[in-house]
């Protein structure tokens, strides 16, 4: 008797385009895509379990694990978190410096995004380019704090280390050659026929069903939603900073497909050029740290409190009972909101289709497991 | 002829036989090794890094160090796997690329075999590969081996069909299928290749010409597309497939399989330069004849041949580090909706041209 089945494939643990350790169980018709169950875990640390037992500040170090690509990001909103529960004003010059860091942080970490998008389509050599200009902000980062990848340097209330000597000039000369390749990348990558056939009207994320999922950040705005925290709950010193919010345009295909949100990020790293060059000139001088107690023990009570961060809207969920230790830190992982679309997105597609829908939603699976 | 001087040294066919049908497995064996060294240097060099600069001068011992250490790598089957099946897939698939250098014309001194039908047997024995990819696939018993040799074995076979009208193209002209006369009808003057409308003298050169820039191209396509390269490397697609069809494999087998790839790129790049850049040929004259050394001429020819295929096998290469990779369905809608039919009417037009 012949008969047809449907195949099952498992894609990942190990496998090179799920961006860790994510596995992807694949139901097949053929190359066709019937369904996309996620199965995670295989990273998960206990952070929040972890948090309870330390105290505030002892907490920064594991926030920086969460989207290790963005670890500026992640300390800045933690350090916000508990600035507000602690109901204290940061000096001008961290505020100042804590936007410089978070931008270039964003830009390091969308630079990994639409590189390895790029590999995952095939083309190889963006993602060198792309990775050759983020040792120059790993540096810079390296000068400022002494890491690379995970600093501990946004601390309660201030900063663990002033800007390093001459940190405003590299800086600059960083900013004025990395504009020059995001030009590069453009014509490499963006508006290659090839990579434009593969990803237009790929994997296409109506506003609807975005918001539906809890979509945020580039992925909410490829789907023509403009919706950054940035500007609409603004925090730090962001009101201050002329920049847009590219949203989604369809220039290639429908609005909301993998092109849109690949172009999105590419567009993003142009804005947060223009945020670091403003608040490079505007830098004050100053202390870096404010008056704190030597403990930092906030009074009872909880808040939400949120930043937009490469990946999208980072949420910490804070709980005090007038302790040293937090009764509990919830995080909203963007990356783990944002995957939970994938399923819906995959179906009716091929599997090349699956790794660029997969590579566009930017996933980072520290954050998805905690 | 290398057959003759052989014979006439050892006073036998069969050791003439053997040594002549040798020298291609020694030409692909150091091919491979440069080829491998010229890959990681052109990539590097686009991607502004250095590449291997440790064993040699530059690296250029990288690719031998590499071989010893695959060839001493534990040999892993599986244990699920076919293992006749697994075992012939590599050779087979070596033995496919091998054995398509048997009609090339490496200069006027040295074919393999100078059989008539030259360009359908490498055409047919290309095949091969594909049975032996299939092979791989199958008896890995590993469902992306499997995918990637499906998705193989119809974009082989599908690339396969312009490939052949463009040769056809390109036999109606001359009027042989025997590449040493397709190659000695363009001469050793640049404009009578094939790309420039061939030797035929008049007006009708003139007219072929843009045929025959069109051939090219669609020829070149595909044969990106029969060796699996970039934009085409569906079949082992490392983002989507992890290996493709080679991905159980380790150790010589997978050395096999490396350098039965390297082998099919100069393979076509040899055909693509046969077909229309001369073959052999110089492209302004010999300097042997010059100089009254006659002997020196079929020398200077297998330089030659050996840099126009070198020459397309680094325009792969270029390519390959360019390019994103096309989805399988784009892949086979490139074939079937423009390379065929434009091929097909390239093919009638130069055909018109020639009865006419």
């Amino acid at each position: 008797m012949l008969k047809t089945e449907q195949m099952v494939l498992n894609m990942g643990p190990q496998h090179p385009s799920t961006h860790g350790v994510l596995r992807l169980e694949l139901e097949l018709e053929g190359e066709i895509i019937v369904n996309v169950k996620p199965h995670l875990g295989y990273l998960h640390r206990c952070f929040e379990k972890h948090c309870e037992a330390m105290t505030y500040p002892q907490i920064i170090p594991y926030v920086d694990r969460l989207d290790y690509l963005a670890s500026m990001n992640n300390e800045m909103g933690y350090a916000i978190a508990v600035e507000r529960l602690l109901d204290i004003k940061v000096p001008e010059r961290v505020e100042y410096i804590r936007v410089i860091m978070a931008e270039l942080q964003r830009i390091a970490s969308h630079m990994v995004a639409v590189g390895t998008y790029g590999i995952d389509i095939g083309a190889f050599t963006p993602f060198l380019y792309l990775f050759r200009d983020r040792e120059r902000i790993l540096t810079l980062f390296e000068k400022t704090c002494g890491a690379r990848l995970l600093y501990n340097y946004i601390w309660v209330g201030g900063l663990s280390h002033d800007l390093p000597i001459n940190f405003v000039n590299e800086t600059r000369d960083f900013l004025n050659d990395f504009k020059k390749t995001v030009i590069e990348v453009n014509n490499l990558l963006s508006y290659n026929k090839i990579f434009i056939e593969r990803t237009a009207n790929v994997g296409v994320l109506n506003v609807e069903s975005a918001i539906n999922y809890g979509i945020t950040g580039p992925n909410l705005r490829a789907s023509g939603l403009k919706w950054d925290i940035r500007r609409n709950d603004p925090y730090s010193i962001y009101d201050r900073f002329d920049f847009e919010i590219p949203v989604g345009e369809g220039l290639h295909g429908q609005v909301g497909d993998c092109w849109d949100r690949y172009y999105l990020r590419v567009q993003e790293m142009i804005q947060s050029i223009r945020i670091v060059e403003q608040a490079l000139d505007q830098l004050p001088e100053g202390e870096i740290t404010s008056a704190l107690p030597k403990r930092i023990k906030p009074v009872e009570g909880q808040l939400y409190s949120r930043v937009e961060n490469p990946k999208g809207e980072l949420g910490y969920f804070i709980v005090s009972k007038g302790q040293l230790q937090p009764f509990r830190v919830k995080v909203r992982p963007p990356s783990f909101i944002n995957l939970s679309v994938l399923g819906e997105l995959c179906k009716g597609h091929l599997i090349a289709d699956v790794i660029a829908i997969l590579g566009s939603i930017d996933i980072v699976l520290g954050e998805v497991d905690r | 002829m290398i057959y003759d001087f052989f014979a006439n040294l050892f006073g036998s066919d069969v050791i003439a036989s053997f040594i002549s049908g040798a020298l291609p497995v020694v030409f692909i064996a150091l091919f491979t090794l440069f080829a491998v060294w010229l890959e990681r240097k052109v990539s590097a060099h686009m991607q502004d890094r250095l590449g291997p600069m440790r064993v040699g001068w530059h690296g250029w011992l990288q690719t031998f160090a590499d071989i010893l250490k695959l060839i001493q790598k534990e040999d892993i089957t599986a244990s699920d796997t076919d293992k006749k099946l697994f075992n012939i897939a590599p050779v087979l698939t070596f033995m496919g690329s091998y054995a398509a250098f048997a009609a090339i014309p490496f200069s006027s001194a040295y074919v393999g075999s100078g059989i008539d039908l030259g360009i359908l047997y490498i055409v047919a024995v290309s095949g091969l590969v594909v049975a032996g990819i299939l092979m791989a696939g199958w008896a890995s018993n590993n469902k992306y081996s499997l995918y990637g040799a499906v998705r193989s074995a119809a974009q082989v076979i599908s690339y396969e069909i312009p490939t052949v009208i463009v040769i056809l193209t390109v036999v109606v002209v001359i009027g042989s299928l025997n590449l040493t006369k397709i190659t000695e009808f363009q001469t050793s003057r640049f404009w009578d290749w094939m790309i420039f409308g061939g030797s035929i003298a008049g007006i009708k050169k003139l007219i072929l010409l843009p045929f025959m820039v069109i051939g090219f191209v669609i020829l070149y396509i595909s044969s990106l597309a029969e060796t699996n390269r970039t934009p085409f490397d569906i079949p082992e697609a490392e983002s989507e497939l992890v290996g493709g069809y080679h991905t159980e494999y380790s150790g010589i087998k997978f050395t096999m399989f490396f350098l039965s790839e390297y082998a099919n790129m100069f393979a076509v790049s040899a055909v693509a330069s046969a077909l229309f850049f001369g073959g052999y040929h110089s492209p302004f004259g010999y300097f042997g004849n010059l100089i009254g050394l006659s002997w020196l001429v079929p020398i200077e020819q297998f330089f030659w041949f050996t840099i126009k295929g070198a020459f397309f096998v680094f325009v792969q290469m270029w390519l390959r580090w360019t390019l994103p990779r096309l989805r399988v369905d784009q892949l086979m809608t490139l074939c079937w909706k423009y390379l065929i039919p434009i091929a097909f009417v390239n093919f009638l037009i130069v055909a018109l041209i020639m009865v006419l």
